[in-house]
């Protein structure tokens, strides 16, 4: 093989970006290995995240030296943030079906690229302007006229703020499969004498389905890693299981933004350690999720149903 | 009498019950339909409509003039902390984002390619906080740099760098390949090629890529707060152990304030954030719009 160096040297540009994932895994992984040894399984399955007496003399614990009385549980955030965002892909999934359908087969074909410009930008907002909208519009929304206790902040309004930030996500997914369903399937149904709504519900649809699955899995994916909004509206939750849809919560997103400052008070850095342990959990969920997103959608699944 | 009884106009027979149904059914699947398109366009015109009020009625002069003091005073500090933080982590993120895309989409139909490809897509969507937490954890800790900008210009870069390849790669392969093979025919080498023929075809999606990059990164907060700190002073050229102020951190903490003073600021400072953002994203689309109805 020919020594190519211009080549070469794009080629070593973009192996930054494996260099850089990589570099993200290998340090929270390093980072993390004594809170990993020290947690256990209990991590996940613990509800308690107690810092421990962080003025005492640290003790030795399982091997590790921690401040007294430490234990580090995150199942209270686990919980949340897929409550949270299960929530709110019910909330979202709905609207962004109709929306995509509308905009599809309903709207004059003149009109079509300014409302759909406009659900495109709803997606561009930046997350801590939604948080900023959710505590001024919608917690004294909820807060006055939903909520029981008359607060705002907790499940619900993190479920709604959530949704509205992935609708879009759905919706144009949706969008981009039905305008690309072949004119074919649809007058055939319209030949059969199916309604307009009926030849979209029954002939559409079906078609689009697994790609509507895949925009729902990327849109869990931006739902679990979603901080800012989610930190401004959710109350906060601290050692507490939600029990309903106002109780406050913490996403696991969330809760390592506002918990940096008390951690760094650890003088033995267990508690930070144990942030980076969080955030390498949210890495691999999310991995998990966009991945499986990506072979729903490039339509890898879809070969063999087509062959049957 | 039978033949004219036939020639009367064929009335339409009456709808059978079931018909009916189908037809309502219909009708009220369109209404829903275009209800949940209201409730998804709904909030953005509030939010706009509701930042741009606020907004607008904090400004003042002082807004432009004056450093952040406290949780009150101007945001000339946090304006241009978020234009210097965006300008470093585009300086980094350009040059590596667009030679990423020029290798992806000229020689990366290989495994490599795919590779890169598939990891770009990976760290596109991992959630910026753990991108934050991570840069935390080496730069500003373990390398010592403290709150500072370079940590929080690289965070950055690494954020937008995945977005800036994709967008690159797809424009570049919206230039025909037989232009490249003209200009290899002419005797062109490969960098020749790339930065005369293939670069300047795709210059307007280039640009596109870069200004939808930048957009994310005035609009984005979790991974700066961990990197970028927080300084009601302007900017002293420093590159470590000086923390940076940036109008999303504003938006984050000041509207947690109970004075209506902070809270104005906060809005200010989101109709700042939201000008930048709205203003990009709808000029590229007008002009990806107009491009693509005249080829």
């Amino acid at each position: 093989m020919k020594f190519r160096p211009f080549r070469l040297s794009l080629l070593s540009l973009s192996l930054l970006i494996p260099a850089a994932l990589c570099a993200v895994i290998l340090f929270l992984l390093i980072y993390s290995a004594p809170a990993i040894g020290f947690n256990g399984l209990g991590f996940v399955t613990g509800v308690t995240w107690n810092l421990g007496n962080l003025y005492g003399d640290p003790v030795t614990a399982r091997g590790f030296t921690v401040p007294a009385g430490a234990d580090y549980g995150i199942l209270v955030f686990v919980t949340g943030t897929l409550v949270s965002s299960f929530l709110a892909i019910l909330i979202a999934l709905p609207l962004s079906v109709g929306a995509a359908i509308f905009l599809a087969e309903a709207v004059p074909p003149r009109l079509r690229p300014v409302l759909s410009l406009l659900v495109e930008l709803v997606a561009v907002v930046p997350s801590v302007v939604f948080g900023l909208w959710g505590i001024a519009v919608l917690i004294p929304l909820i807060g006055h006229y939903v909520s029981p206790s008359g607060n705002g902040y907790g499940l619900l309004s993190s479920s709604i703020v959530l949704a509205l930030m992935i609708t879009p996500i759905i919706a144009t997914t949706l969008l981009d499969a039905l305008m690309r369903v072949p004119k074919e399937n649809r007058e055939s149904a319209f030949g059969l004498g199916a309604t307009h709504f009926e030849v979209v519900t029954k002939a559409m649809m079906p078609m689009v389905r697994t790609t509507l699955i895949g925009g729902v899995v990327l849109a869990l994916g931006r739902a679990l890693g979603e901080t800012m909004a989610v930190a401004m509206v959710s109350g906060g939750a601290l050692n507490i299981l939600p029990t309903s849809l106002f109780s406050p919560i913490s996403t696991i997103a969330s809760f390592i933004l506002t918990q940096l400052d008390s951690a760094q008070s650890d003088p033995t850095n267990m508690a930070v350690r144990s942030l980076a342990e969080i955030a390498l959990a949210l890495f691999i969920i999310t991995l998990g999720v966009n991945t499986g997103a990506k072979l729903l959608t490039s339509g890898a699944l879809n070969v063999r149903k087509r062959q049957s | 009498m039978s033949a004219s009884a036939n020639l009367k106009p064929v009335t339409r027979p009456a709808r059978s019950l079931h018909e009916l149904r189908r037809t309502i059914i219909s009708q009220i699947g369109w209404i829903a339909c275009g209800l949940a398109l209201l409730c998804v366009i709904g909030p953005l015109v509030d939010i706009v409509g509701v930042v741009a009020y606020h907004g607008l009625a904090a400004f003042s002069g002082k807004l432009f003039t004056a450093t952040s003091n406290g949780v009150a005073g101007g945001l000339l500090n946090a304006i241009e902390g978020t234009f210097v933080v965006s300008l470093f982590g585009m300086l980094i993120a350009v040059p590596v984002g667009i030679g990423t895309g020029i290798y992806l989409s000229e020689y990366g139909s290989n495994r490599i390619g795919a590779v890169i490809r598939f990891l770009a897509d990976v760290l596109t969507g991992t959630p910026s906080i753990v991108l934050g937490y991570f840069s935390y954890i080496v730069f500003v800790t373990s390398l010592g740099w403290g709150f500072s900008l370079l940590a929080a210009a690289i965070t950055l870069a690494i954020l937008i760098v995945p977005y800036l390849a994709r967008i690159t790669e797809m424009a570049l392969r919206q230039v025909p390949v037989a232009m490249r093979e003209a200009a290899f025919a002419l005797g062109a080498t490969e960098p020749t090629v790339v930065f005369k023929v293939v670069l300047p075809g795709a210059a307007s999606g280039v640009v596109t890529g870069a200004l939808l990059a930048l957009a994310i990164s005035v609009g984005e907060t979790a991974p700066l707060i961990y990197t970028a700190g927080w300084s009601n002073f302007l900017w002293n050229g420093h590159f470590m152990n000086e923390p940076v102020g940036y109008l999303t951190y504003v938006i984050w903490t000041f509207i947690e304030q109970p004075n209506a003073q902070s809270h104005a600021l906060a809005f200010a400072a989101a109709f700042l954030v939201m000008l930048v953002v709205l203003a990009i994203n709808i000029g590229v689309r007008l002009i990806l719009r107009r491009n693509t109805r005249i080829a």
